[in-house]
């Protein structure tokens, strides 16, 4: 099955998990691209995005697997077709044949913007940085069987933390992303438990790339 | 995108439905515009894109050079409170524009419920909500739609309606605004030139004089304002303006799908069915016509869905043509095509066979009333033979559950006509017993009832309407009459219906009560978890308005309508005729049998009526 690396970011960044298959059901169908559809009674065009993804998150590096119905085409053509019929802030970077299988994804790199609006407290740096430094710390979690608490510092590979200007703290991450699995968001759930004054007062999430288990470039 | 915005997304339910950015919107070059334009819908993004007029109309003023339409709906409640917490005053998507900004908000009403979303949208854009208190040429409020037939609820507020089709009207009055801006006009240059468009009408120039009943005693026109105002029609569909590039939502809407209008106007006069009259005479669009803009607007949406709409698609004559070769080329692109409201009769039974969207689940009949009398009394021509040999052949075709929608409270209606409905579902299910392939999967019967609304334009203008306590009687020995576990019946209370009634053939006087009750914290009304009728009741007390005078009071022949300014074609003895032959429990033939004289023909000059 063919897959796609894309970008989604700006106004797109809102769309939902679902929702973007769709958008992209529809984009194939306007580039002239027929997906194969599964059988069955009432077959749908055959899409899957890897990762799910937070409403609200960008991303650099999505992937989406395909299956065109009886047709080759040069994947450089199939990008530049269906870049011409997405959405703003939905864009492919490549398309190619033979991905490695979606269950050896194992890490990804996420940026976290954090927004004070009266401007970054002196030694907050640190103390984020000393927090996420500790040998454990465990955070609640939403699950199906009500909250949980888990020690997250196992799922964090690497981790960074640095002003981004007078307003701005930025943590890079390297995280793990399946099974198990920490949402950025909880890094930000860890800093408000925590450090109750650095609440930020907004924040952001982006993804920047994909690792496999070895911590090797997914593609 | 401000940053303020940013931030309240993530905390409100399905943000997407607030960015604007899907495939096809229109932007523009603002050095470019002179007019702007935001495109008011009162109700949810989901409901408002899945409107085919407001796809036409947005299309339209968009083709026009120098014009720049944008579209805004009513936020959700969610959205509303943080708006409110913020002060964020509401925008339009295309250009995150706050709607201050527009020279034009332009409203399309398709409900009486929606009303208070009017307002509150006026309200959290920072406009102020009377006529009257808006001074300049800057922010014009105009409204179109099928309420704008009996606009008087909202004569306060919007400035002039726009009566009947928007195609070519939407583009004059643009166009006027764009001349009186150039030449700096005061409103009311604007709005007394307006007023001389051909279906333009502009409430402030009709004086509304009422007798000691509160009954009107004259509506006088004032500033050469036309005594009545006839409604617009398209009169060749096969060249009017249809937007092929329509835009593609990015977040799923109610009907999330292409949809093409075969045709304008209704063959059928049920007597209590306000389309059915306001939008006469029939108007046919040629298939040929139809399947180039099928196939356009699929390729350029990428849908893989396609409805085929009108009042009543059966009733359409080129359907077998249309179809013959639709279905092949939405065979080959994996395009579903529905086609929704069929009748019974044989040639549909065959297409719902070719179709592979119909799915062997459900069957809708909408007899609208349990016995033949009441069912002649309101012209509807469904037979209960009709309905069983459907029933049957649905059944032994494997269907296992049917839908059948009734109204209570019709004119003539009395306890008999109430339990006819028991008694054909009865029949349904007796029909399911003899015929029926598969038994073990049961059946489900879901009935409906809903609470009859009498509205204008419609022979039944003049009803009354039955009080609530006497329609949940009436539910409630319908209710006592079913006996099977396979019937689901479903009502709803009676407020919605009855408000609805108020507003429907409302006055102008009920226009503090809509602000009332606005103030008081009415909103999304058309929506269950929203509506609460303790506002509205409040309101009407504090404004010492009864809604009964509205309701159960009925109108009398002789009185003075409050839509009496207000022509949609049909002529009001053509009305008269029906009503009497209602009570008569006459049928009237379908238009294609032979004419039944409505009147509306006299609005086409090009082309004949093709009921």
């Amino acid at each position: 099955m063919p897959r796609l690396r894309f970008i989604k970011q700006g106004r797109a960044a809102w769309i939902s998990h679902l929702d973007l298959m769709r958008v992209f059901q529809r984009a194939f169908k306007r580039a002239g691209l027929p997906l194969k559809h599964t059988q069955g009674f009432n077959p749908r065009p055959s899409v899957s995005i890897a990762l799910p993804m937070s409403v609200g998150v960008s991303s650099r590096c999505e992937l989406l697997d395909f299956d065109l119905e009886g047709m080759s085409l040069p994947c450089d053509e199939i990008t530049r077709r269906l870049n011409d019929a997405l959405i703003e802030g939905v864009e492919v970077i490549k398309t190619y044949e033979l991905g490695q299988k979606v269950k050896y994804i194992g890490f990804l790199d996420c940026k976290v913007s954090m927004q004070y609006d009266g401007g970054v407290k002196c030694g907050a740096v640190e103390k984020i940085a000393e927090l996420f430094a500790r040998k454990e710390l465990f955070v609640e979690k939403q699950g199906k069987n009500g909250t949980v608490l888990r020690d997250i510092i196992p799922m964090i590979r690497k981790i960074s933390v640095s002003a981004d200007g007078e307003n701005q703290i930025c943590i890079f991450a390297r995280i793990c992303c399946q099974e198990p699995s920490l949402n950025p968001a909880q890094l930000v759930v860890a800093v408000e438990k925590e450090l109750e004054d650095l609440k930020p007062d907004s924040v952001s999430y982006e993804r920047i790339e994909i690792y496999d288990r070895e911590e090797n470039l997914f593609q | 995108m401000t940053e303020l915005l940013k931030r309240i997304l993530p905390t409100v339910q399905k943000p997407a439905r607030y960015t604007g950015g899907e495939y096809n919107e229109i932007k523009k070059d603002l050095s470019q515009v002179r007019v702007r334009v935001a495109f008011c819908f009162p109700d949810t993004y989901e409901i408002g894109m899945s409107n085919v007029g407001m796809r036409i109309l947005y299309g339209l003023m968009n083709e026009m050079e120098g014009v720049w339409c944008e579209r805004v709906f009513t936020p959700w409640a969610d959205m509303q409170q943080a708006m409110q917490q913020n002060d964020l005053p509401l925008w339009a998507l295309e250009s995150q524009s706050p709607v201050k900004d527009f020279d034009m908000v332009a409203f399309t009403i398709g409900y009486e419920m929606c009303y208070s979303n009017i307002l509150s949208m006026l309200k959290m854009s920072g406009i102020p909500l009377r006529s009257s208190e808006r001074k300049g040429l800057k922010n014009i409020v105009f409204a179109g739609g099928v309420c704008a037939f009996n606009p008087e609820p909202l004569a306060e507020f919007v400035d002039f309606f726009c009566l009947g089709e928007g195609e070519d009207i939407a583009r004059e009055v643009v166009s006027l605004y764009d001349k009186a801006k150039a030449e700096d006009w005061t409103k009311e240059q604007y709005l007394l030139e307006v007023s001389k468009i051909p279906g333009v009408y502009v409430p402030s120039f009709y004086r509304h004089e009422y007798n000691e009943d509160g009954t009107l005693s004259a509506i006088v026109p004032l500033n050469g304002a036309p005594k009545v105002v006839t409604k617009r029609i398209v009169e060749d569909l096969d060249s009017a303006y249809w937007p092929t590039k329509m835009i593609v939502p990015s977040t799923e809407i109610v009907h999330d799908r292409a949809n093409l209008e075969v045709f304008r106007g209704c063959i059928r006069g049920c007597r209590f069915c306000q389309a059915g009259f306001s939008c006469r005479p029939v108007r046919k669009k040629s298939p040929e016509v139809l399947y180039r803009q099928a196939v356009e607007t699929l390729e350029h949406s990428g849908d893989n869905e396609i409805t085929l709409s009108s009042l009543s698609t059966s009733d359409y004559r080129g359907l077998k043509e249309l179809t013959d070769q639709l279905i092949p080329y939405c065979e080959q692109n994996h395009i579903n095509l529905s086609v929704p409201s069929l009748r019974a009769d044989n040639f549909s039974r065959e297409l719902m066979e070719k179709l592979r969207s119909v799915r062997k689940t459900g069957l809708t009949f909408a007899p609208e009333a349990g016995t033949q009398r009441l069912r002649d009394v309101i012209n509807k021509n469904l037979t209960e033979e009709e309905i069983l040999t459907t029933c049957q052949n649905a059944f032994s075709g494997g269907w296992s559950s049917v839908k059948l929608y009734f109204m209570l409270g019709l004119p003539t209606e009395t306890d008999e006509d109430v339990l006819g409905i028991a008694e054909l579902v009865y029949k349904v299910i007796q029909t399911w017993k003899a015929y029926a392939t598969n038994k073990k999967r049961g059946l489900r019967v879901h009935v409906s009832t809903s609470y009859f609304v009498p509205k204008p334009h419609t022979p039944f203008q003049w009803e009354k309407q039955i009080s609530p306590e006497e329609y949940l009687r009436r539910c409630r020995l319908l209710k006592s009459h079913f006996y099977s576990h396979s019937i689901v019946y479903d009502y709803h209370g009676p407020d919605l219906s009855q408000l609805e009634a108020v507003f429907a053939r409302g006055d102008r006087r009920l226009g503090k009560v809509l602000e009332c009750a606005t103030e008081l914290g009415a909103k999304l009304d058309g929506w269950d978890e929203y509506f609460n009728y303790s506002y509205w009741y409040d309101a009407f007390q504090k404004c010492g308005i009864d809604p009964n005078f509205y309701t159960v009071r009925g109108y009398g022949e002789e009185e003075i309508l409050p839509w009496d300014a207000i022509d949609v074609g049909v002529s009001k003895a053509f009305l008269l005729r029906e009503r009497r032959r209602a009570y008569e429990g006459c049928v009237t033939p379908d238009c294609r049998e032979g004419c039944a004289g409505c009147g509306a023909n006299c609005l086409l000059k090009e082309v004949s009526c093709d009921a």
